[in-house]
């Protein structure tokens, strides 16, 4: 009922022979609220619930072991790389892409998109083949002692490389929804290009850009696949958080598995409520319209 | 500052949108450009703004040739058909963007800033919206901060690109009504583009009639008006009555009209078109001179400043005809009844075999 309720509110001008009976509505939102429940909230609450079956301490001491907190930071470590750059990569490739025409502009889209088309467990063997000690390029890593697979720059290149198209994919719409007449006006108005970047395009798309941000250090954070690969799973110095789960698991550690996985639940859910608060202030914003009314 | 344009062709692709344009605006004048969308206006204003490149031709600003320079550097102001105001920035910050990205060396303090900007939004009137968002305000209300924020790097040329097209019929007519005393007031070279004829006519000094990337005709409202040069300008200027037929002979044979054409003299028959407008033709219960026609009265429509009426003239199809309330009355026909409609004045354009 609440939910019809919230339906109604929502759409106040909505002739009432437009909506459907009261049984549909309701009986849909149940649907979907189950779901939810089920495929959603009780995994959830497993996690939680087997990370305390052993009590508080348990908990405590596995989220503070040093190996553990060795992940965490490894994970921070990766994110806080490949997320900045790619912001940088992100806003650049959309920027050029929404307010430019260039020749090979469709074959960029499709690259941008390769991350998401490729599995992440062969974007982790590319770096091996390429990197590695019987790589293209392991000897003359070798040679001049670089280490980059099995050690922090492997992780943080297979990270960049699977959540590269986040930011990008994100701003491409909303920048080309913004179109080019605001940068003209600034243009005509004698500011130079840095100058109209910084003070016209980047606000207008501040939120799109949050929210790509948001995504893609969610993805940076959870990362398994491609991550897995390039590890080594050296325990307290290649395991970010998902990895270390997984060993945990492996060595039937129920408990400290998923007092770690918790750990990743928090993460995750963080990410929920900033997302959800960035779609909330930029759906006020939408509403007021911006395009001519009289 | 006055601009020339000296044979400006752009294209798109294979479309020609400007097509070997010559134009020259004198200092302090309000220019109209005029002309049905893909008639090119826009896209040779955009050249003089710099916002795009011709592909051949110059643009000179008070003589001085401005075709590489920069739009940073041309000192024009440009409001644009959907106002273009930064969304997120208050009425007062748009207006202040041009003085604030000036280099340090010759950007205002912030005092003088806070004074231009009001004494701008003073001048169009909305100094109480100072510090409303873009999207709180009424169409009419950003086309005016649009244009204050436009004047406020003080440009030598202002460029106005459909300024009043997307608002609606009343707002227009004042907005154009007030755009024309700021002119008389600043006197700020101005070219504007419109697809409106009675836009046009009724705030520019002077009119460019654009069609196909071509100028038809430059000149002022009453001359474009009342001396068309090409049958385009005529039918774009207002309504019309067509009549096609030929001239031969020194004669004009268009539909029922039968007129002297003696700039025709010969014996060779060449096909043209009569042009007259509805307020051009006479209608009477009797047959006067002047090579009129007999026509059907369908239709009077009384409500208006003047009665139109529609009349139906044999297989020439329908007649548009003028007139005042004064002589409807006098006259008052049924409709049904036959009437003699006499041309005043018929423009014959020849026209392309």
């Amino acid at each position: 009922m609440a939910a019809a309720a919230a339906v109604a509110v929502k759409h106040p001008g909505a002739p009432r022979n437009l909506t459907e009976p009261i049984a549909v509505r309701v009986g849909l939102t149940l649907v979907a609220l189950a779901y939810l429940l089920l495929f959603l909230l009780v995994p959830l609450a497993a996690v939680f619930a087997e990370a305390l079956q052993k009590g508080w301490t348990a908990y405590v001491n596995a989220v503070t072991e040093p190996v553990a907190l060795s992940a965490l930071w490894l994970t921070l470590l990766t994110a806080g790389i490949a997320v900045p750059l790619n912001l940088v990569f992100g806003v650049a490739a959309a920027w050029a892409i929404a307010k430019f025409d260039f020749p090979g502009k469709n074959a960029l889209i499709t690259l941008i998109d390769l991350p998401f088309a490729v599995s992440p467990v062969i974007s982790g063997m590319i770096f091996i083949l390429l990197f590695g000690r019987l790589g293209y390029l392991g000897p003359w890593l070798q040679a001049h002692d670089l280490k980059i697979v099995f050690a922090v720059p492997g992780l943080a290149l297979a990270t960049i490389f699977v959540t590269f198209p986040f930011v990008a994919r994100e701003l491409i719409p909303v920048m080309q929804a913004a179109g080019t007449e605001e940068e003209e006006a600034a243009r005509v108005l004698g500011a130079g290009g840095w100058a109209t970047f910084w003070r016209v395009t980047l606000p207008s798309v501040k939120w799109g850009l949050l929210f790509g941000v948001i995504l893609c250090n969610a993805r940076a954070m959870g990362e398994f696949g491609a991550v897995s690969v390039v590890s080594g799973h050296i325990r307290g110095k290649t395991n970010t958080l998902p990895l270390h789960v997984e060993i945990l698991y492996n060595e039937y550690n129920f408990q400290a598995a998923f007092a770690v996985a918790s750990l990743l639940t928090f993460l995750a859910l963080l990410t929920l409520v900033l997302k959800s608060f960035i779609e909330w202030r930029s759906s006020r914003r939408a509403e007021s319209p911006s395009e001519p009314t009289a | 500052m006055s601009i020339e344009v000296r044979n400006v062709t752009k294209k798109f692709g294979e479309f020609v949108a400007v097509n070997n344009v010559s134009l020259r605006v004198p200092s302090g004048e309000l220019v109209a450009l005029l002309g049905p969308s893909g008639s090119g206006k826009t896209s040779l204003l955009r050249i003089i703004a710099g916002l795009e490149q011709a592909d051949a031709g110059r643009v000179l600003f008070e003589g001085e040739d401005a075709t590489a320079r920069d739009v940073r550097h041309r000192g024009v102001g440009f409001v644009f058909q959907h106002y273009a105001l930064f969304r997120h920035m208050s009425v007062f910050e748009n207006v202040a963007f041009g003085l604030r990205v000036r280099p340090r060396a010759a950007r205002p303090s912030e005092k003088q800033i806070q004074g231009r900007v009001m004494e701008l939004l003073k001048l169009v009137q909305l100094d109480w919206l100072a510090n409303r968002l873009p999207s709180e305000l009424s169409g009419g209300q950003r086309q005016r901060i649009a244009l204050a924020r436009a004047l406020a790097v003080e440009p030598q040329v202002l460029l106005l690109d459909e300024p009043f097209g997307s608002l609606d019929a009343k707002v227009r007519q004042e907005l154009r009504r007030w755009l024309r005393r700021l002119h008389d007031d600043i006197r700020l070279t101005s070219v504007f583009v419109t697809h409106d004829q009675e836009e046009a006519l009724e705030v520019a000094d002077r009119v460019v009639v654009m069609d196909h990337g071509r100028v038809e005709q430059v000149g002022t409202p009453q001359e474009v008006f009342d001396h068309p040069a090409t049958s385009f300008v005529m039918g774009f200027l207002g309504n019309v009555n067509i009549f096609h037929g030929r001239v031969e002979d020194g004669q004009a044979i268009l539909g029922p009209l039968h007129l002297d054409y003696p700039e025709h003299p010969h014996a060779e028959s060449l096909p043209a078109a009569g042009y007259t407008r509805p307020h051009e033709l006479e209608v009477d219960r009797a047959e006067g001179a002047g090579g009129g026609f007999w026509a059907v009265l369908r239709h009077a429509n009384t409500a208006g400043a003047v009665v139109k009426l529609e009349l139906v003239a044999g297989e020439n199809g329908a007649v548009q005809v003028e007139t005042t309330r004064e002589q409807y009355r006098t006259l008052h026909p049924a409709t049904g009844e036959r009437l003699y409609v006499r041309p005043r004045q018929v423009r014959i354009f020849l026209e392309p075999r």
